[in-house]
């Protein structure tokens, strides 16, 4: 079998997803549970009815964007899995103006919003000046922040943040910084229509302005980037202050942009790993915004389905990003494929 | 500029200790502290100085040190010895080396995604594993005589594999510089084309050092539950094996000096347990910032080192013969 060159990534990063799901598969089946019964209740609960195709979408929106964080640095030629302690602060950013800094209708929501971004973007920016002018590198640096970021946020959703009487979590947003439900029946908010605007505008930024071309410049090439006057710092910078507006959002998306709890608990349960998962997204996205969007729906539905699967089968939902990091591993060799079309081309 | 640190360093050494005494906190009880928090740093950094000196880089530790306590209490409990736990948590380390180094050895893989990759797994598949196995989540506590036994020291109670670490630091190093199968590890990381035109196999000398560096983290690994703590959490290793990457770089490679930054961060881990105890002190400084002082010294360690080492020069680059 052929494929055309130009559908060969969506290929590869579908073959990959099924590498991923006969492994997991394997893991499920060592276990003592049937494969087959527990794909069967996973494609089931993630796009059975109307509601649990919602509920995908929702699960999507915080994933699309935790994917862009990852993309841009990949895009810039770094390694920046920061998603997840960037998008803490986006959290308590959104929450802290969404529930005690009362304002009117309309204003309240992008105002809530933008601090999450904001938030997120300042905390990217320890990893990035590091990096710019100390060459530190990304990933041990990006990583320390997140367990930094985690206590400092916990720390703050507990003492300043907190709902009286309820020690479990923050306060919860205003109705006025709250994005409408689009419907009842599932937790899809109008933010969903936020991530995709966020993902699309980003797109247009690297693919269409002259800073966006340094900038993926650098990450191809940067011998010719130096060349060309681009300076790395700038780039460095750049990356990941989009990337943390990414995560932000993706922070705010689950505090203002999701019901039932509109706040954030204080163990940050309701935010933690999304940043992570992002990676798995990103990869099988190609490093795209837009294969990004397609990719969380994709990741979306398992982690929705996962539920049904735990629930009908008994196979935990925690082996969902088990599947996602073996889909990591196995987009991190390019060899694979090639080999294969090798083998198939014989 | 370096000496300012390890002036810094010592400055520390020898201040924490005087403060904690007039806190009320014996040195003693730090040392001891810190030479457990010592001692899965020193293992899985020795392990990776080797690892990178051949040209690969294993972003994946952290991975291994959650994937092999949980695996090695699960050995010591069906082997009723700690011992077993350390020894199966070895091998799983050992296996989970030796497949990263494979798909970057023969898959020719981007190191950096596949050990995310593996990171990624261990998060999902270690709450999957410790509610497998003993079907309560997240946590499981074991019975107390599998713990290895401490051993009495001039330096206070003292872990076997303390010891064990500190010998396999010394050893590396010998290795590295006094033998020939380290100078063939050096070389197959500077110049892979000369190793292989001088008839070596690549591939297994760098599937060794990935091998080896797996094992070493896995008994670091193996050490956090049943050396240290007493129990299982799901995320027992917190950053530590990001944390090891930083003594890796901070030793420019150099399994002696690796060794001397985990002291330095497991004494920082120390000071870190001891402040969240002590009465007097813990009332007035939130928990929270106290649980930062590790990963804040990592971020300004890596800050003020990185950029001026030398490392190989096919370090994290796959080989591939012209």
């Amino acid at each position: 079998m052929r494929t055309p060159r130009a559908l060969r990534p969506l290929t590869e990063s579908l073959a990959t997803v099924a590498l991923g799901l006969v492994a997991g598969g394997l893991l499920i089946w060592a276990f003592g549970h049937s494969p087959v019964a527990a794909y069967r209740a996973l494609a089931v609960g993630a796009f059975g009815t109307r509601e649990d195709l919602l509920e995908t979408l929702a699960f999507a929106t915080p994933l699309m964007l935790t994917a862009l964080t990852f993309a841009v640095g990949v895009r810039a030629g770094l390694f920046n899995i920061g998603a997840e302690g960037q998008m803490y602060l986006g959290a308590v950013g959104a929450t802290f103006v969404a529930g005690m800094v009362p304002m009117p209708a309309g204003v309240h929501l992008a105002a809530a919003t933008l601090a999450g971004m904001a938030a997120g973007a300042l905390w990217a920016l320890i990893p990035a000046v590091l990096k710019a002018w100390r060459g530190a590198h990304e990933v041990i640096s990006t990583i320390m922040c997140n367990w930094i970021a985690l206590h400092l946020s916990m720390y703050l959703a507990i003492n300043f943040l907190a709902e009286p009487g309820r020690a479990e979590r923050t306060v919860p947003a205003l109705p006025t910084a709250r994005y409408p439900v689009l419907s009842e029946e599932s937790t899809l908010t109008a933010v969903l229509f936020v991530a995709v605007g966020f993902a699309l505008v980003v797109y247009a930024y690297l693919w269409g302005t002259r800073a966006g071309y340094e900038l993926r410049l650098a990450g191809e090439n940067p011998d010719a980037a130096r060349y060309a006057g681009v300076r790395p710092e700038r780039v460095v910078v750049l990356s990941f202050v989009i990337g943390g507006l990414a995560a932000g959002l993706a922070g705010a998306s689950q505090v203002i942009g999701r019901p039932p709890a509109w706040s954030l608990y204080a163990t940050l349960g309701n935010v933690t790993t999304l940043g992570f998962d992002g990676i798995g997204v990103a990869l099988v996205g190609r490093n795209h915004p837009v294969g990004g969007i397609l990719a969380a729906v994709l990741f979306g539905a398992l982690a929705q389905g996962g539920r049904l699967m735990e629930y009908e089968v008994g196979v935990l939902s925690e082996l969902v990003r088990a599947l996602n990091g073996i889909i990591v591993f196995a987009m991190a060799v390019p060899e694979l494929w090639t080999l294969l079309r090798r083998r198939l081309a014989r | 500029m370096r000496w300012v640190w390890w002036l810094v360093a010592a400055a520390v050494l020898v201040g924490a200790p005087r403060l904690l005494e007039r806190a009320g906190l014996p040195p003693v009880s730090l040392l001891e502290t810190g030479l457990l928090a010592m001692t899965p740093l020193a293992l899985a950094a020795v392990g990776e100085c080797l690892n990178e000196k051949a040209g690969l880089v294993n972003i994946g530790l952290e991975a291994i040190f959650m994937v092999s306590a949980t695996v090695a209490v699960w050995f010591a409990e069906v082997g009723r010895s700690g011992y077993t736990g350390l020894l199966g948590g070895a091998a799983v380390g050992a296996l989970l080396g030796l497949g990263l180094g494979a798909v970057s050895v023969y898959g020719r893989a981007d190191q950096i995604i596949a050990g995310m990759g593996l990171n990624v797994f261990a998060l999902g598949f270690v709450p999957f594993l410790l509610i497998s196995l003993w079907a309560f989540p997240g946590i499981h506590v074991f019975p107390n005589e599998l713990m290895v036994p401490r051993v009495s020291t001039p330096v206070g109670q003292v872990s076997p594999v303390t010891l064990a670490a500190v010998a396999l630091a010394v050893l590396a190093h010998l290795l590295l510089h006094r033998t020939v199968l380290g100078f063939r590890i050096r070389a197959v990381g500077e110049k892979p084309e000369a190793v292989d035109v001088a008839g070596l196999r690549v591939d297994r000398l760098r599937l060794l050092t990935a091998t080896v560096g797996g094992a070493l983290a896995g008994l670091g690994g193996a050490f956090l539950p049943l050396g240290w703590f007493g129990a299982l959490v799901k995320e027992i290793s917190a950053g530590r094996g990001f944390i090891a990457l930083a003594c890796v770089v901070f030793a420019g490679l150099e399994p002696l000096l690796a060794l001397g930054a985990a002291l330095l961060f497991g004494l920082a881990d120390g000071f870190a347990s001891a402040v969240a105890v002590t009465p007097g002190v813990k009332e007035r400084v939130p928990f929270y910032f106290v649980a930062m002082i590790p990963y804040a010294l990592t971020l300004g360690v890596v800050a003020a080192v990185i950029g001026r080492r030398r490392f190989p020069s096919t370090v994290g680059r796959p080989y591939a013969r012209e």
